[in-house]
């Protein structure tokens, strides 16, 4: 035994060459048997195959430089067509020497969502976020904005009801007051309004010209009627949540009539109720903006999905929680914002993002009421007796744009599960 | 209960009906200073926004005459894109004053709104490769036809080749870009649908448009008119004779170039049709200078066609019946006097 190691020197033998670093990978997971290897093998020589295809089309015969459709005739992907028409099909009809505008309602917009995207501007933060972002985005699509003074005294009842009923227990008395004047202020001035005793006051900011809904088009009409759809169908969805689970025979009864009712018919049919059927019933020479009724149905109908999802998120909580909070002494809206909500919307992030990527791309259905939102512009520059006849490049680019909006959003959805998860992480 | 409800439905549906018809369009339209126009989302040649999203095309021409005729300036029009499901409602709740989406004059739609001109003739036509060798309608006994199941486009080709003891055998294909795809890959030697598509399938989706032919011939009467509200005369009097001012331009040679020496021309026609003799504008209750306006600002008749659908263009539409009636074609004017 005068060869023993002692036991302090022995080493550890490297493994064989062809099990490490990436051989040994592909070894392990592409060849591990005849059949795998086989597989392997055919499947590289597809995606090469395609590829190759795929890159001589799009890219070593495509023409980038035609001035019509016919000189891109013949050749690979066209396009130049989408050098040609990328304006519309981002801005749509928007007065085309004022297209900086809708541009900078897109960044506005965009930057609005990535800023509350951020953990840490949940908070008042947020509502400054939306308050200005929002006051931008449709300062600069419309041109100008009038607010009138209804509007005001209606937010400040609204604020100060919240206030109130959010606060009561922990306000000081000083900070309740300001509560109750808001409400008051509110209350008595949309009284005198009604009755006349104010005048119809508006404040008037007009540092453009006016564009109407009908000209919008393209990427910031896809973009508001998904954002704003969802961010008002969210707390909308929230309360129809909630509603759906009262104890009160009226409120449970409407919350799951409307529920079952917006889920019982396709989203098709309640834009064609609101474009075609609505103004029938409407007195003569009064019209609501058509693009303000297809904002109103995606948000019914993204309410009615996200409530349901929602539920789901509040039937998983053992009902220990709800009797912790009732032992605590907490009233309804605090148990249900304080204890209940932060952890039945952490349960549900996966299918309330689903649900919001599927209405990010529904909202392309406004098409058939004939809104201008991104597919359908898309759809317009086809039409184009010059241009006519490149299906496949259009589509691919929008696709291309879909996907980045989407991907975006499911890779923001994963970043928010784990970061609400620490807490059961072990 | 659900008769009760239909009834309430129909009711309050009637009530809203007659408050749409009670007022006069022609009021509204000069108090807003803007026409309406509501067109199709998208037609090639016909109407089509262009790449600074101006819209373009023969039925849009339509809508600019009109507003020529009214306030004197052919952009003074809000063009609204109407689903062909949508547009008839449209008009009738007043969401538009003036329909050009390509609708086909028909006795059952003249019931609920009223046709104020013809500004193209259709019809339903056969498109054949060149190399088949098929030059009239009667040659294609036996071929096999691209068409759309369910459509009238189908039952109008059944029915034609039934009459004419004829045989076809039908590739029925469910949306338009199928049957296009089969058409120029040749599962099929006929591809079926209104002239004026075929055209713009042809110059859009041919590997080689001239491999392709158009047969003359065509099966249906598809009249494409300017739809107006029931209920305002004069508004549809000033939409048809819009229409009409442009063929009678044509007629007469004048063009939007010479137009302005045409108003120095002895012929009292022309003096009538100008306005440099006044009454024609008075008549109509708009602008002596209405017609000048149209052909100045838009043009007559055979300059818009020639502009949006003729030889210049892809589409290389021949006249044919939407020619002058002189040249064999039904565009036929009444007077302008």
């Amino acid at each position: 035994m005068t060869d023993a190691m002692p036991v302090g020197d022995r080493k550890p033998l490297a493994p064989p060459v062809d099990e490490t670093g990436a051989l040994g990978w592909v070894r392990k997971n592409l060849f591990s048997s005849w059949g795998n290897g086989i597989t392997t093998v055919v499947l590289i020589a597809a995606v090469l195959w395609v590829a190759s295809w795929f890159l001589e089309w799009a890219l070593f015969t495509a023409n980038f430089t035609a001035a019509t459709g016919a000189e891109c005739r013949g050749g690979g992907a066209c396009w130049a067509l989408i050098r040609e028409k990328f304006r519309y099909i981002f801005f749509g009809s928007f007065p085309y020497e004022q297209h900086w505008r809708p541009l900078f309602a897109v960044i506005t917009m965009l930057a609005m969502l990535v800023l509350s995207a951020d953990r840490r501007m949940w908070n008042w933060r947020l509502l400054v976020i939306w308050g200005v972002g929002s006051f931008i985005t449709f300062l600069l699509m419309f041109g100008q904005i009038h607010i009138p003074l209804s509007l005001i005294l209606f937010v400040a009842l609204v604020c100060g009801g919240i206030g109130l009923t959010l606060r009561s227990a922990l306000a000081a008395p000083s900070e309740r007051m300001a509560y109750y004047a808001l409400v008051g202020i509110g209350a008595v001035g949309l009284v005198l309004r009604m009755v006349g005793a104010l005048p119809a006051w508006s404040i008037a900011i007009a540092p453009l010209s006016y564009v109407e809904t009908s000209l919008w088009g393209g990427l910031p009409v896809t973009l508001i009627l998904a954002t704003y759809g969802l961010a008002f169908a969210f707390p909308y969805g929230i309360l129809l949540a909630l509603g759906r689970r009262s104890n009160l025979p009226l409120i449970k009864g409407l919350c799951v009539g409307f529920i079952e009712l917006i889920r019982g018919v396709p989203l098709i049919s309640l834009l064609i109720m609101a474009s075609v059927m609505l103004p029938l019933f409407l007195p003569s020479g009064t019209t609501i903006d058509k693009f303000l009724r297809a904002q109103v149905a995606v948000i019914l109908f993204a309410g009615a999905y996200i409530a349901e999802v929602i539920r789901g998120g509040l039937q998983s909580l053992p009902k220990g929680q709800f009797e912790a909070a009732d032992a605590m002494g907490l009233n309804y809206p605090q148990k249900t914002l304080l204890i209940i909500l932060p952890q039945a919307l952490r349960v549900v992030i996966p299918p309330l993002i689903n649900t919001f990527i599927g209405f990010f791309k529904d909202t392309s259905l406004v098409l058939i009421i004939g809104i201008f939102d991104f597919l359908n512009t898309a759809n317009q520059a086809l039409v184009d007796p010059n241009w006519a006849g490149f299906p496949g490049e259009v589509y691919l680019f929008a696709a291309f744009v879909y996907f980045i909006f989407c991907f975006s959003m499911s890779r923001y959805s994963k970043y928010l599960e784990f970061e609400l998860n620490k807490g059961t992480r072990r | 209960m659900l008769k009760f409800i239909l009834s309430v439905i129909v009711g309050v549906w009637a009530f809203a009906a007659t408050q749409v018809m009670a007022g006069p369009v022609l009021d509204a339209v000069k108090a807003r200073g803007q026409l309406l126009c509501g067109v199709n989302a998208g037609l090639v040649g016909f109407m089509h926004a262009d790449s600074q999203g101006v819209w373009r095309g023969l039925s849009i021409d339509m809508c600019r005459a009109t507003a020529a005729a009214l306030f004197g300036d052919a952009n003074k029009v809000k063009y609204i894109p109407l689903e062909p499901l949508k547009r008839f409602p449209a008009l009738e709740s007043g969401e538009v004053d003036l329909l050009a989406s390509n609708s086909t004059v028909t006795l059952g739609r003249d019931g609920g709104v009223d046709f104020a001109g013809i500004y193209y003739y259709d019809g339903q036509g056969f498109m054949v490769p060149r190399k088949l060798g098929k030059r009239v309608v009667s040659d294609l006994n036996g071929a096999t036809v691209c068409v759309q199941p369910g459509t009238t486009t189908e039952a109008n080709v059944a029915d034609y080749f039934r009459l004419n003891k004829m045989t076809f055998k039908a590739v029925l294909l469910d949306t338009l870009d199928d049957l296009r795809a089969a058409f120029f890959a040749g599962r099929c030697d006929v591809l079926t649908a209104d002239l004026s598509n075929l055209y713009a399938t042809r110059a859009a989706y041919a590997p080689n448009p001239s491999d392709y032919s158009i047969l003359p011939r065509t099966i249906t009467k598809e009249p494409l008119g300017l739809a107006v509200r029931h209920g305002d005369n004069q508004f549809a009097d000033i939409v048809r004779w819009s229409l009409y001012a442009m063929i009678e331009a044509e007629e007469y040679g004048i063009t939007s170039r010479n137009v302005d020496d045409a108003l120095k021309s002895e012929n009292p026609t022309l003096k009538r049709i100008l306005g440099v003799t006044p009454g024609m504008g008075k008549a109509l209750g708009v602008d002596e200078k209405w017609a000048y306006n149209i052909v100045k600002q838009v043009g007559n008749y055979g300059e818009v066609f020639d502009r949006n659908l003729g030889p210049s263009t892809v589409l290389k539409i021949p006249r044919g019946l939407n020619g002058p009636w002189r040249d064999g074609g039904m565009l036929y004017a009444p007077p302008i006097r």
